[in-house]
């Protein structure tokens, strides 16, 4: 499979359930030199997890459930507490559905790495992506 | 003019005074704010003092240095949080640490400047600061008159236009930077992809309109005697294309003469909208009727599918405004959420009611009374 032909590529699992941006995050993660792999709904990401151990994950925080990014985060970080993950949202604050990061409850099972706005820079996403991944450029 | 008071928690005199001066005659005003801030500001040397101060004088906006020489400033904004006081906290902070800032972050602060700041940068972030309070008012003036709903409304219904946007942004982007190579054909996905896109955006302008006049337009209610079979008909040759693509029969059944006071394209928006979502949520191959009815000075339409369906939980949800039912089975089902908020919305304006059974994986009911003169029974 495509995985041995690239060893050296770390692999970038990016859950989202918009299918378009999902494919452009594809091009720019590709285009920084990483493998990903993809899925679009919590579930499908839960499955993909299961056989799949990624080096990075980028997840959405709103797909089948309001809060399913951080459902996954969680199951992640049980499953593989050493890989580092990005919470990536669209949501702005003032949209008021958006999910309380500060509440309590919340904190205490969200373990997130970093928590980045859907809008960010190519370059800045690249950064992100190598700061977590400790690659030195 | 209102004043925003601020406090300032550092050991550091010298940074104490320096924000007392570059805030004493600055002003925050933009246009699109009803009134204009001004600033009062205060200052403590160490959290202890600090402390007792927000609970004298409860700021809005707290500066706070992190090390100091009591308790820190991560403390002072544990307390802050606990306390669950509502005061907006700015760190200021001489390493800018990345571990400090993403745990001050999840404690709560809102910001960061870095020190040493130039007074242009304590500024914007003040300004910045200042707009997020000014929407906060407003917001909590809604709130008290009603209007919240409205404006919550409002912003997920600009989320739902921006989705789109940014997807056709993001695939304009690589087209622009001929990201897939010089061959036009490589770009035919994207393409594709902004055209359904744009699709996706009518339907929820179109919708949009339907809920507009539903909401305004009842003094221009045209109410004429409607022969409902009509009605499903042209519903249902509408969608016929869509049903014969996913291999679903389409039936109208029951008295063809029922006929009902309203407004004719009211009575469209109903039909064209569960009939289309009993297409949509089907399976390949499934059916769907539209029976039709008329006892007790009352008309039953009742639309049934043999889809997906749905649990009593989602079947509690589906009538909001966006609420769209998202899960592995409707995945690739494009709508807006809106349909069956305006069907409600249309049904409760002529004293009707609307009553959903389903069983996942086997279909909905969905059954919509019309009185034809008293409430029905």
């Amino acid at each position: 499979m495509a995985k041995h032909m690239s060893i050296t590529k770390k692999t970038i699992l990016l859950v989202d359930d918009d299918q378009d941006y999902l494919y452009q995050m594809k091009t720019r993660v590709e285009s920084f030199g990483f493998q990903t792999m993809l899925a679009e709904s919590q579930k499908e990401a839960e499955d993909l997890i299961e056989t799949t151990k990624p080096d990075l994950a980028i997840l959405d925080l709103m797909m089948e459930n309001e809060d399913s990014g951080f459902i996954l985060c969680y199951k992640m970080k049980k499953k593989y507490p050493g890989v580092p993950i990005i919470i990536a949202t669209g949501v702005a604050a003032e949209t008021g559905i958006s999910f309380d990061i500060n509440d309590e409850n919340n904190r205490k099972w969200i373990r997130a790495d970093r928590f980045l706005e859907k809008g960010i820079r190519s370059e800045k996403l690249k950064e992100e992506i190598e700061l977590l991944l400790k690659i030195n450029n | 003019m209102s004043t925003l008071k601020i406090l300032v928690i550092d050991d550091e005199p010298g940074i104490r005074s320096g924000i007392s001066r570059i805030l004493r005659n600055f002003r925050v005003d933009y246009p699109f704010m009803e009134e204009a801030f001004d600033f009062e500001v205060n200052e403590a040397p160490t959290g202890e003092e600090g402390i007792e101060l927000i609970e004298k004088d409860k700021p809005d906006i707290l500066l706070l240095d992190n090390k100091l020489p009591g308790i820190q400033g991560i403390e002072v904004l544990e307390y802050i949080r606990k306390k669950q006081m509502n005061i907006i906290v700015v760190m200021i902070t001489s390493y800018a640490s990345l571990e400090l800032a993403v745990k001050a972050t999840s404690d709560g602060a809102y910001d960061f400047i870095p020190k040493p700041f130039t007074p242009q940068e304590l500024k914007s972030s003040i300004e910045n600061i200042t707009k997020r309070v000014f929407l906060k008012k407003m917001t909590s003036k809604l709130q008290e008159t009603g209007k919240q709903i409205r404006f919550q409304f409002l912003s997920v219904l600009s989320h739902e236009l921006k989705a789109p946007l940014n997807s056709i942004e993001g695939y304009l982007q690589m087209i622009h930077e001929r990201q897939a190579g010089p061959q036009l054909e490589s770009y035919d996905y994207m393409i594709d992809r902004m055209l359904h896109r744009i699709n996706g955006m009518r339907t929820l302008i179109m919708d949009l309109l339907d809920l507009t006049k539903v909401e305004s337009g009842k003094g221009k209610r045209d109410v004429k005697e409607v022969r409902l079979s009509d009605v499903a008909r042209t519903a249902i040759d509408t969608m016929r294309p869509y049903s014969i693509q996913k291999d679903i029969r389409l039936d109208l059944l029951g008295d063809e003469n029922v006929t009902v006071m309203a407004d004719n394209e009211e009575m469209e928006i109903i039909f064209n909208n569960l009939i289309s979502n009993a297409i949509k949520y089907n399976k390949t191959g499934g059916r769907v009727s539209c029976t039709l009815s008329e006892r007790d000075n009352c008309i039953e339409i009742l639309v049934e599918d043999t889809g997906i369906g749905m649990t009593t939980e989602e079947i509690n949800r589906i009538f909001d405004d966006f609420v769209r039912i998202k899960n592995e089975k409707t995945k690739h089902i494009a709508g807006t959420g809106l349909g069956l908020s305006i069907v409600k919305k249309l049904v409760d304006s002529y004293h009707g009611t609307i009553e959903v059974t389903s069983e996942p994986d086997l279909g909905s009911i969905f059954k919509v009374k019309l009185p034809t003169d008293k409430p029905c029974s």
